[in-house]
């Protein structure tokens, strides 16, 4: 890419792991305020007041919101570059963010749990490529917590199940998550494609701003639908009993075999800790 | 609101749930790995490097710095305590806890034997690790650290540590429960 060198590379990632470990986008913030106002729940009200001097703490003292800094996702949407190593360049920083106590040492081997210290080794950290969208390049880093990460949940549906099987699933996996994935959680659920499709579709969903509804109709009423029967259910902040269960419910999809219905529910945390740049002709927009 | 020094003594099997408590005093943090190494410690009849009698015990793995000779705390929620469930009915006794705190609650068994021994179990808001760092005075030690660090076992001076919310009290109260059975009034569906 014509601009954009390795070096910038690597240091766009490590500022944009900077961002995300300690400030908190600006629509979630805005949810969390909303839905504090709406609480009448002395608990609840207790939680998302904690919540927001949290936010507020983390930001003014540059400290990370919380200290599960989760698993880096890097996305990068960018034409291929033989002058270009993005995995490399998220590896760097990734390396540095640790040695800065930007990120916990988190990455560990899955049987020996034994922990190199550099949130690196095999398949790390993750690195994904989307499409371009224009000239530039967009990198986008999500945070991405253990405990909404292990209330993820993937059911092979009958077509003939359709979308109450779907509505039903979505439902009863937030709920049974309790206070396990922090709520106030975003939702991301994906639908079609395969097994692992619909669980990229759902993490992808939670790309999505807050305010962004799916451009299809159907599926915007479905979003709306999800997100009222959850937060009627009552589980509330930390799981401990109120109105805000879910900030908001995003679905992706994908055209499936006609004789499946593959469903993915991926959760993010309150603390939905994601960062993006764009770099375009020598102009940095940072989001 | 009640602002509690630490070790605690029979006052723990006072609080109810929905009361909302601020501790000072000493912490000692653990989660999976430290866990099962209590566990081993104990079953082989050794000592464990720090007495938790009327203690704390903290579920999390803190995010940390050196800092010269010493550590600060940079980042320092709960973690998940249902991992650690299983294991909690024959640790807790053994250590002698008076309190545990962490999120998402505890299953029933482990809510017995809480109630028999005059045990609560105080939820810190989920993610909000900066505010718990902020409370933290100073780490008076760490062991373990070849677990990791966020595995390690550190014993950490605070004050005003909270909101912290009795979410199981000794008398069976549970906050996570309630959750459970309530629908929002007024509610459809």
């Amino acid at each position: 890419m014509r601009g954009v060198t390795q070096r910038e590379v690597e240091g766009a990632c490590l500022e944009l792991l900077r961002r995300a470990s300690t400030r908190l986008p600006p629509d979630v913030k805005a949810a969390l305020r909303r839905a504090l106002r709406s609480e009448r729940d002395p608990i609840a009200r207790v939680n998302l007041e904690a919540v927001l001097e949290n936010v507020e703490v983390a930001e003014r003292e540059g400290l990370p919101l919380c200290q599960d800094t989760g698993l880096p996702l890097f996305y990068f949407r960018m034409r291929p570059s033989p002058e270009l190593d993005p995995g490399k360049a998220a590896a760097r920083a990734v390396r540095r963010a640790t040695e800065e106590g930007i990120l916990r040492p988190n990455t560990v081997h899955p049987l020996s749990r034994k922990n190199p210290g550099d949130n690196l080794g095999r398949g790390m950290p993750l690195v994904r490529f989307l499409p371009p969208d224009g000239e530039g390049m967009e990198i986008t880093v999500m945070l991405k917590g253990a405990g909404a990460e292990n209330v993820s949940r993937t059911a092979m549906l009958t077509p003939e199940e359709g979308v109450e099987g779907l509505r039903e699933f979505a439902v009863r996996t937030v709920v049974e998550a309790g206070g396990k994935p922090c709520p106030p959680v975003i939702v991301g659920v994906g639908v079609g494609g395969t097994a692992e499709v619909s669980m990229e579709l759902a993490k992808l969903a939670l790309l999505r701003p807050l305010p962004r509804r799916h451009p299809e109709a159907p599926l915007r009423r479905l979003e709306g639908e999800l997100e009222r029967e959850i937060n009627r259910r009552g589980s509330g902040p930390m799981g401990l009993g109120g109105r805000t269960t879910c900030l908001g419910v995003k679905v992706e999809y994908a055209h499936t075999h006609t004789a499946s219905l593959p469903v993915s529910v991926n959760l993010q945390c309150w603390a939905a800790r994601r960062a993006s740049v764009r770099m375009e002709g020598g102009e940095w927009e940072w989001r | 609101m009640r602002r509690l020094s630490l070790p605690l003594g029979k006052e723990a099997g006072m609080l109810r749930a929905g009361d909302l408590v601020f501790l000072t005093g000493e912490v000692v943090t653990a989660r999976d790995r430290a866990h099962l190494r209590m566990l081993e410690l104990l079953s082989r009849g050794e000592e464990l490097p720090v007495d938790l009698r009327g203690g704390v015990l903290y579920h999390c793995g803190p995010l940390v710095r050196r800092e010269g000779k010493g550590w600060r705390v940079l980042s320092a929620g709960p973690t998940t305590t249902l991992r650690m469930d299983p294991l909690l009915p024959s640790l807790l006794p053994r250590l002698g806890v008076r309190a545990v705190v962490g999120k998402g609650g505890v299953g029933e068994k482990t809510k017995g034997v809480m109630r028999r021994m005059g045990c609560v179990y105080l939820a810190f808001p989920g993610g909000c690790g900066a505010l718990a760092a902020k409370a933290v005075e100073e780490v008076r030690g760490v062991h373990w650290l070849d677990l990791g660090p966020p595995e390690a076992m550190w014993v950490l001076g605070v004050r005003g540590f909270g909101p912290l919310l009795v979410a199981v009290d000794s008398r069976g109260g549970d906050l996570y429960e309630r959750a459970r059975r309530g629908r929002v009034e007024g509610a459809r569906g």
